[in-house]
């Protein structure tokens, strides 16, 4: 059964189907996840593609408990993921918090639909993005990455699991309803050239391990359930063994690693798409399905010979203000299509610091941008 | 953006390791408990330490390594009791335990996982959860310790309030009846379900010491006192009288219907284990029905391709 675990070669999949695949290859052994559109598929997919590889799927009673069980089984030693869209990612918030102060590697996979409430079950959005980075009380840093293709569900959802292995950390992998319901092809790489990030045992003894170190850049290695090492895992302020210690000094030194451990590898973990940004003069930055539509509008300008730029965010968080920055110091403007109103553009106004302006393209939700809406928005500053 | 922090202290790990040997290994039960976290925070006559030392001897009693142990609480008093459990121990979000404590099973099947939290917890905000995870049959023992209202809080009414009881948010009585906690855990399918007070130490040992041998969802009821929350508004006494309380007004009938051990305000409190049965856990299900299929199915997929 373990040839089933990677499917390699080409496939004509959606891109919920990819993100299932991806966090199978990943080494995904557990999902626990509640039916929501447009998430949904990728839940039916591990339901049947688990039992194959040696993992279990649990339908859960509500989002609330999926994230609480996905968090329990990666201390079980299984990495563990759950999918959601808008509504099921607010119900999941509080144990995202749990993950972030446990430092707990696992994967949420939000294909998000329009908001707020029930909004447009079945059709596109992009607002819960803030919600990623800020859905959970207190401070935490986050990684979130915006897959725009069903190779990049695939590719991308593996990357989540390894970045939350190396972080320790829930990881989001932001998609949307079209890129999770748009199929293509995808290209499943060959076991040897995937590359994967085993979860990492301690090897002191109990006495010597500290499971929440908070002096080095990286946390700790991670000591689950069965290992002898006793670890007690708290959502309270806790010191460096685990222990609740509730005194401002140590919520210092424990809010203080759980952004750090971000903020200090930002450049590593941040990646981003480009064309044509080193002449640009006006840049489109997009993500998701709006930065497929970006790419459109910037290639058919560039064609006509206009110096525009596409700058696609793949990560969402950490969010790439110094290129922004850089740019922002020889470009007039920032086009910024996205199906909400305002979210990143205001990331980008405000690391732009005045020095090129920001245009906002809102759309609600339900619909995408036309090719054509950003070329004219670009247009205006050529 | 310019920022600034404060120094930080370093962790200290000699004088993390001095309160850690301070007075450790005294107790015989030493063993059990995390170094470093004894004195406890619970209040004078709070009925924790029995049920934590009942949990302990039962694991001593069965001979279990600690190392097969895990113990899931959620928020509130009892939900400190993870924290004091020299074992792996997870203190998770409120009403939470029971999700968090599905996940660490499925994903380890072989190890004794104890959700070990209050009537509060389980029960008003974690109630769906726990009547799932009862249908479901997860392989949890779920202790449950009732004190009939939510203590670290300040002793606000809980989903387990008698009628007519007052608390810090009933002050003129409660309007609502309480769950009869053996009842719901047994109608959702929980396989073994008892009750006893902590006047019933031994008893309660031995309700636990059963729970290990069953694979499957087994639910103990603990009644405990909560002098500061809940006897004192209801002129119960202080733990010691609440202990009285519970000499006389307990009475135990073993094997009774759970639907017949609803507990009133100044009532009889019916204990006993109430339910003994067997029925397959959720991975012994899972494994013989939906892995099994797969596997059929991948071997039916492979015959196919070499014919």
């Amino acid at each position: 059964m373990a040839d089933k675990d990677i499917l390699s070669g080409e496939h004509f999949i959606h891109g919920d189907a990819a993100c299932a695949e991806g966090g199978i290859a990943a080494g995904c052994r557990f999902f626990a996840g509640y039916p929501i559109t447009p998430a949904t598929e990728i839940a039916e997919r591990m339901a049947r593609r688990l039992p194959e590889v040696g993992g279990v799927y649990i339908q859960m009673e509500d989002e609330i408990g999926s994230m609480a069980a996905i968090l329990g089984a990666s201390w079980g030693g299984v990495k563990s993921m759950t999918s959601t869209s808008g509504p099921g990612f607010s119900l999941m918030m509080e144990n995202v918090g749990l993950g972030m102060m446990t430092e707990t590697p696992c994967v949420v996979v939000n294909v998000q639909r329009g908001g707020p409430s029930t909004g447009l079950p079945t059709l596109v959005g992009q607002a819960d993005v803030m919600q990623a980075r800020w859905g959970s009380h207190g401070d935490y840093g986050c990684i979130a990455l915006a897959p725009s293709s069903p190779q990049e569900c695939f590719d991308l959802t593996v990357q989540a699991f390894n970045l939350s292995e190396i972080y320790r950390q829930p990881v989001f992998v932001m998609s949307d309803e079209v890129v999770g319901h748009m199929t293509e092809k995808v290209v499943i790489p060959k076991r040897e050239e995937l590359k994967v990030v085993a979860r990492v045992s301690p090897s002191q003894s109990p006495r010597d391990y500290l499971p929440f170190e908070t002096t080095g850049r990286m946390p700790a290695p991670m000591a689950v359930v069965g290992q002898g090492y006793h670890v007690h895992v708290t959502g309270l302020t806790h010191d460096e063994r685990g222990y609740p210690d509730i005194t401002a000094d140590v919520q210092e030194r424990n809010v203080r690693h759980l952004v750090d451990k971000i903020r200090k590898n930002a450049d590593k973990i941040i990646q981003v798409d480009g064309v044509g940004l080193d002449d640009a003069q006006v840049v489109v930055v997009a993500y998701g399905c709006a930065s497929r539509v970006g790419r459109q509008a910037v290639e058919d300008l560039i064609k006509r010979g206009h110096k525009v730029g596409l700058l696609r965010l793949v990560t969402l968080w950490p969010f790439p203000s110094n290129l922004i920055r850089s740019l922002a110091g020889r470009v007039k403007a920032f086009i910024v299509p996205e199906i909400n109103y305002g979210q990143m553009a205001y990331e980008v106004e405000r690391t732009a610091q005045g020095k090129a302006e920001t245009v906002l393209m809102a759309l609600m939700g339900g619909s995408i941008h036309t090719p054509e809406e950003i070329a004219d928005a670009a247009g205006e500053y050529i | 953006m310019k920022v600034r922090l404060r120094d930080l202290k370093p962790f200290d790990l000699q004088a993390a390791d001095e309160i850690i040997q301070k007075d450790h290994g005294l107790h015989p039960d030493d063993k059990y408990l995390k170094p470093g976290r004894i004195p406890h925070i619970w209040c004078a006559g709070c009925g924790l330490g029995v049920v934590l030392t009942c949990f302990i001897e039962s694991i001593r009693r069965k001979g279990i390594p600690v190392d097969e142990c895990a113990v899931v609480s959620g928020i509130g008093c009892t939900g400190r009791v993870a924290g004091y459990l020299d074992m792996d121990s997870y203190h998770t979000t409120h009403g939470r335990a029971i999700p968090f404590a599905t996940g660490l099973a499925l994903a380890k099947p072989d190890l004794n996982v104890t959700v070990f939290s209050g009537d509060g917890d389980l029960f008003a905000i974690g109630g769906n959860h726990l009547i799932h995870a009862a249908r479901r049959n997860v392989n949890l023992k779920v202790i449950c310790v009732n004190n009939f209202n939510f203590g670290m809080t300040g002793g606000q009414v809980a989903p387990t309030t008698p009628l007519e009881a007052k608390t810090s948010t009933t002050p003129l009585g409660n309007a609502e009846p309480g769950f009869n906690l053996p009842h719901v855990a047994h109608a959702a399918g929980a396989i073994y379900v008892a009750r006893w007070t902590t006047f019933h130490p031994r008893q309660l040992v031995h309700s636990i010491s059963q729970a290990f041998d069953k694979k499957g969802f087994t639910f103990i009821e603990v009644i405990a006192p909560c002098p500061t929350g809940y006897g004192r508004p209801n002129k119960l006494g202080a733990g010691l009288d609440e202990m009285r309380y519970y000499r006389e007004m307990s009475e135990v009938r073993n094997g009774a219907d759970p639907s017949d051990v609803e507990i009133r305000l100044r009532g009889k409190i019916v204990v006993g284990t109430f339910v003994d049965t067997v029925r397959p856990d959720f991975m012994e299900n899972y494994a013989g029905m939906v892995v099994a299929r797969a596997k059929a199915k991948l071997k039916g997929k492979e015959k196919g391709r070499s014919a």
